[in-house]
């Protein structure tokens, strides 16, 4: 039981004093205009404590911006897996497909958001105001999408035989075997893609709305570099690291379930 | 009396980095409708891939097979196979498992009835009272006894076993095998299991079809077991017969099994 506790709250916490202290060193010597820890946690005192107050438009506590980034988060994600999985599928049942189409899934899965971002502010040029939200959400999709295709594929491909052969045997028409061979097989690994989709997911998002300037996490932070209020961009750092992090580990149970069943 | 299985001039190739390997050739076999026929050979020698055939899970390259009138192109429900892996879905249950091969067979049954199938042969192969487990939960004979109860759900007209109790524990395979005779005699099937266990062929089988060494292999032999049936363990290890036929197939298969029939060569060359 000690040691229990020791494992998971103590040794981090020294991870954590390190760096405070990193930090606090290299904010009074070479880096004089990094605010200090300290100095970082009152600046930030208002947005903590009143987390969801809304002062203006580019002024609200941390966790109404945090709100704001997940919804739009959570639009590009949905999108983003309900293209990913499918094409996932068609990858891995078909080698003519695959063949077709996995070079030029190649060449655009390293493409930064910021590359993506400009493209999708343009395609939807003609939506006007809205233009932002669905360059961002464009953006979101296209970069997040990678993991589940790629995951998706490799799970279909690696349905074992012997379960194929059941279906082969039962003559299974194709939409059985979909749903209750081919998707249960595949699972796992889908939640492995979606949870590495996620993580891709919240990182697009701050990129995006630094670059629509939207209100939220990201768009805070920009804000507030643009104001010269530098602990700000500390704390919406923390905050987004917390909030993927948490994501991350919410992920890692739904998958965990779905390993254990088969 | 006809034949309700014929397998005529059966040939298979695959192709290897180093050429087609011809693995099976001209294999002929008649099953009457009824019969236990046990295919028996060492391993590899492609018993297994004859039974793939005939369950059409793998393509014939040359030949053919003809079951009941009609020659086997694909695989279908008509044939049960039980496979060395009882693979189940593990994301089913031991009856949900069953069901997806009922629904399949008896889509004009109601609901109720479909069920009661299911039932009756997870009941009849001991799996009344974990039914509803899923594979994980249970031990390896019981998944086999899954297994085979799913393959006589389907109501086939022929079974096909590949080395269903092949690893299993011997006391367990006992079970199973007692098990596997009491639900064919009740159904009155057709069956083909390879095997490469001697007992285990004596017991179940009406014929013994004993097969040469790969690549090439083909039907070396045939053993009539004329055992009266219901057979039990006890009564053929009384019977000097059971050591008669035992002996001819370990004879088989440790000094003939690497000749093909038809050019039986000089003895010197049997020992080479």
């Amino acid at each position: 039981m000690k040691t229990f506790k020791i494992d998971w709250l103590v040794l981090p916490l020294i991870g954590v004093a390190c760096v405070l202290v990193a930090w606090s060193v290299s904010s009074a010597t070479w880096a004089k205009e990094l605010p200090s820890p300290l100095k970082t946690w009152e600046a930030s005192k208002p947005y903590i404590v009143e987390p969801f107050a809304k002062r203006g438009e580019m002024d609200q506590g941390i966790l109404r911006f945090t709100w704001y980034s997940l919804t739009l988060v959570a639009q590009g994600y949905a999108i983003s897996l309900l293209i990913g999985t499918p094409i996932g599928f068609f990858l891995g049942l078909s080698k003519t497909f695959t063949k077709i189409f996995d070079p030029i899934i190649q060449i655009l899965r390293p493409v930064s958001p910021l590359a993506w971002l400009p493209l999708g502010l343009v395609l939807f040029m003609s939506a006007g105001k809205e233009a932002g939200t669905y360059g961002a959400l464009f953006t979101i999709a296209i970069c997040s999408m990678w993991p589940t295709v790629l995951n998706t594929a490799v799970g279909v491909r690696a349905v074992p035989q012997d379960y194929l052969n059941v279906g082969k045997v039962l003559k299974l028409s194709r939409w059985k075997t979909l749903t209750k061979i081919l998707v249960p097989a595949t699972l796992p690994y889908m939640f492995t893609g979606f949870r590495l989709s996620l993580g891709i997911a919240w990182l697009v998002i701050v990129a995006a709305e630094m670059l629509t300037g939207r209100p939220g996490v990201g768009g805070f932070l920009w804000q507030e570099y643009n104001s010269l209020i530098y602990e700000h961009i500390i704390l919406s750092i923390i905050t987004i690291g917390v909030i993927g992090f948490i994501l991350d580990r919410l992920m890692s149970l739904v998958e965990a379930r779905f390993k254990a069943i088969s | 009396m006809s034949k309700f299985l014929e397998i005529s001039q059966l040939v298979k190739t695959f192709p290897t980095p180093k050429g087609p390997l011809t693995v099976v050739r001209d294999f002929n076999l008649g099953v009457k409708k009824g019969e236990f026929i046990a295919l028996i050979g060492h391993s590899g020698c492609g018993k297994s891939t004859v039974l793939s055939m005939a369950a059409g899970l793998t393509d014939v390259t040359e030949g053919g097979v003809i079951l009941a009138g009609k020659e086997v192109t694909g695989a279908g429900p008509d044939r049960g196979v039980v496979f060395q892996a009882p693979c189940l879905l593990p994301w089913y249950t031991a009856f949900e498992n069953v069901m997806l091969g009922v629904d399949q067979v008896y889509y004009t049954a109601s609901a109720v009835e479909r069920r009661q199938i299911a039932e009756y042969y997870l009941t009849i192969v001991g799996l009344g009272e974990s039914m509803h487990k899923r594979p994980s939960e249970l031990s390896q004979g019981m998944r086999q006894r899954c297994g085979i109860a799913r393959a006589f759900a389907l109501s086939p007209k022929m079974l096909l076993l590949d080395e269903p109790f092949g690893m299993l524990d011997s006391l367990t395979k006992f079970e199973l095998q007692d098990v596997l005779l009491d639900l064919w005699q009740r159904d009155q099937k057709t069956a083909l299991i390879v095997t490469h266990d001697v007992d285990e062929a004596l017991y179940l089988a009406d014929r013994v079809v004993m097969m040469t060494d790969g690549p090439e292999a083909t039907v070396g032999d045939i053993l009539e077991v004329n055992f009266p049936r219901p057979r039990t363990r006890k009564q053929l290890m009384e019977d000097p017969e059971y050591y008669r036929l035992r002996e001819h197939l370990i004879t088989f298969l440790n000094e003939r099994s690497h000749l093909r029939p038809g050019k039986e060569a000089s003895p010197a060359l049997a020992h080479h």
